[in-house]
């Protein structure tokens, strides 16, 4: 539900390019252990203002207890976190410039919605006017104008996320923290909810972190996504960055569906590296400008929708052209998803947009098929 | 599950409760005898009632009685609620298995013996015995009783909502004021209606450690048994199990709906 357009807004934000842009938050060789648990692991990440920043990673990978950190329920081990320039060591949360929405929503059960989003207005010594005239502002904002009497619990799910939002932006705090904020929505309203959210962050212009496991959500949402992996940051870059150049078989394999084939590399000229595989019947050829030695283990990584199949033989000549035989076929609607088995025994998924309304697939069970992929498509990873 | 008694349950259902309540229900019956002999039926009257109004004995003793209960219960709830606290929260202190045995060793000591250690500790720091001794040695007993009940509503409460009032500015002792202790008040007010109603029956500690000018109602009750029973301490009995019974049933029930608020709120969360 835009009610504008977040094009111009979205299109020019870039300040993590800039050299000469300060961050707003600064997350400095940050180590926390628990006991003999490595948490977060010397990690060192910037974030700018105003951005909408996502921290992805599977339950235990430390996103969770660095953004505690950030809130101030933990204390870094190691390492200092400065937010506005200031050093964060020691400070207690309800000293902190940041606000919480938790994964539970946290709502106070003995308080009315309006009493929820008043709370922390009320511990700022606000006048009472003050305090009504912005909990007024957030109840339209959120849209629970008819809700402000009611108790957490004669609201729904929605609603009460939505309390637990409108609670937390009630402060205008510098960042914004999200604790897996939509876990426990359904589908349709959680991708209603995302859009909300890029609304309400671009409209208020603050800074958003957001700590999620949904890989699809981080990249709905945010300028930049981190992903994460036991303790360390994998890679940091824009959603469009991490799906088409991923810089790990990790983030390659934990963003969305792709293929991944091991091999050695044989040869490397004119920005195309070619490698040979066990598991593919032809040398394959990537573009790529590293500069990898003759032999070393790589791996090629291509997305299934990047992937052409056809029963017919591509044109002689064509690169990474292999030939295999239908495993399985997966109708999901707006794609098709085909498992090819290569001779070898390896299966490669390839999908299809399904253009026109017709039932029957062209393509069947056991079709021996041919498939292709341009050497632009594919990614080469060395780790 | 058969949900029908057969034969065989409904006999041990009634043998059950007619061992548990026939003597307490002679007691309230004899009460409104009319006759002066206890074992005698004489009619029903409620002239004993009337009688009490006029013994003086039994009133100050239920006076004292009333006092010391209200004051131990109360103190002893505000101590228990910091027990099962310090319990709850802090997972890994040392000594917090020996600190979680202490706080509850009283449920399970014989009442002698803790009157008995009471008494030589009064003894032993010169305090002259009276309603303040048995006071403290009431709080002492009861205090473990309302840290069990606060800290099994405790283990179930979401830390995150304490975290949530400070990380909205709410500092933490102000966060326990506005936040924990509204939440768990129905397990509070349990624990002291617990705590009020033990005091108020206790008879072996009590009388360990009074003193001249504190006789409590049970003490009075006793010592009066012992030269005969009359109708008039029946009277006393009747009217001591209807306070203790409406205590433990308000007790019961103000926890009892917290249960099934918290449930239906879940119920609806989950929804």
């Amino acid at each position: 539900m835009a009610t504008r357009a977040l094009g111009p807004v979205r299109r020019s934000f870039a300040p993590w390019n800039d050299p000469t842009a300060v961050p707003l938050i600064r997350f400095d060789k940050v180590t926390k252990r628990f006991g003999g648990f490595t948490a977060v692991d010397d990690l060192t990440l910037d974030i700018h203002e105003r951005e909408f920043f996502a921290l992805l990673g599977p339950s235990g990978c430390g996103k969770t207890t660095l953004m505690r950190m950030l809130a101030g329920f933990e204390e870094p081990t190691e390492g200092r976190i400065t937010l506005g320039g200031e050093d964060m060591a020691g400070r207690p949360p309800y000293r902190r410039p940041t606000n919480m929405m938790f994964q539970s929503y946290a709502l106070f059960p003995h308080m009315t919605v309006e009493g929820n989003i008043a709370f922390g207005l009320k511990q700022d010594g606000m006048t009472k006017g003050e305090i009504a005239s912005r909990v007024e502002e957030m109840l339209k904002l959120t849209r629970l104008e008819s809700f402000a009497k009611r108790k957490p619990h004669q609201l729904s799910g929605g609603q009460r996320q939505r309390v637990a939002l409108a609670r937390s932006l009630a402060k205008k705090p510098k960042v914004l923290l999200l604790d897996e904020p939509l876990g426990a929505l359904d589908k349709k309203l959680r991708q209603d909810t995302q859009f909300e959210l890029m609304d309400i962050q671009v409209t208020l212009g603050l800074t958003f972190l957001i700590v999620t496991h949904d890989q699809e959500e981080a990249m709905t949402v945010a300028d930049r996504v981190a992903v994460m992996d036991k303790g360390k940051l994998i890679q940091v870059a824009t959603p469009g960055e991490i799906y088409e150049q991923p810089n790990s078989r990790y983030v390659a394999d934990f963003i969305g569906d792709i293929n991944i084939i091991e091999g050695r590399i044989t040869g490397a000229s004119g920005g195309r590296v070619t490698i040979g595989s066990a598991e593919a019947e032809a040398p394959l050829t990537v573009a790529s400008e590293a500069d990898l030695a003759k032999d070393t283990t790589a791996w090629i990584a291509v997305r299934p929708e990047k992937t052409r199949l056809s029963l017919d033989a591509p044109p002689a000549g064509t690169a990474n052209a292999l030939t295999g035989t239908i495993f399985d076929i997966a109708y999901l609607g707006d794609w098709t998803v085909y498992l090819v088995q290569l001779p070898g025994g390896k299966i490669l998924r390839v999908s299809q947009a399904n253009m026109t309304r017709t039932v029957e697939r062209p393509i069947s069970w056991d079709d021996k098929v041919h498939l292709w992929w341009a050497p632009e498509a594919g990614v080469l990873l060395s780790r | 599950m058969n949900r029908s008694f057969s034969a065989v349950n409904l006999i041990a259902l009634t043998l059950g409760f007619a061992f548990l309540y026939i003597p307490i229900l002679l007691v309230v019956i004899y009460s409104f005898n009319d006759s002066r002999l206890v074992t005698v039926w004489g009619g029903f009257s409620t002239k004993w009632y009337a009688s009490l109004l006029g013994n003086r004995q039994l009133l100050d003793a239920a006076w004292v009685t009333v006092r010391i209960a209200f004051l131990s219960a109360t103190i002893a709830t505000v101590l228990g609620t910091l027990a099962a606290v310090a319990l709850t929260r802090f997972r890994r202190f040392r000594g917090r298995t020996l600190f979680s045995g202490l706080a509850y060793a009283p449920l399970v000591m014989p009442e002698v013996i803790m009157g008995l250690s009471l008494l030589l500790l009064f003894v032993a720091i010169g305090l002259d015995r009276g309603f303040w001794t048995v006071t403290i040695a009431h709080i002492t007993f009861t205090l473990c009783y309302v840290a069990v009940v606060v800290q099994s509503r405790l283990v179930t409460f979401d830390r995150s909502l304490e975290e949530a009032a400070m990380d909205l500015g709410c500092p933490p002792w102000k966060t326990f004021f506005v936040i924990t202790l509204p939440i768990i008040a129905p397990a509070v007010i349990a624990g002291w209606m617990l705590a009020f109603t033990l005091s108020l029956d206790d008879l072996v500690i009590a009388s360990f450690t009074t003193g001249p000018g504190a006789t409590t109602l049970p003490m009075r009750i006793y010592s009066s048994v012992r030269l005969g029973v009359t109708p008039e301490i029946n009277a006393v009995c009747t009217l001591l199990i209807g306070l203790v019974s409406i205590g433990v049933i308000i007790a019961s029930l103000v926890q009892k709906r917290s249960i099934i608020e918290r449930e239906r709120a879940e119920r609806l969360a989950a929804g």
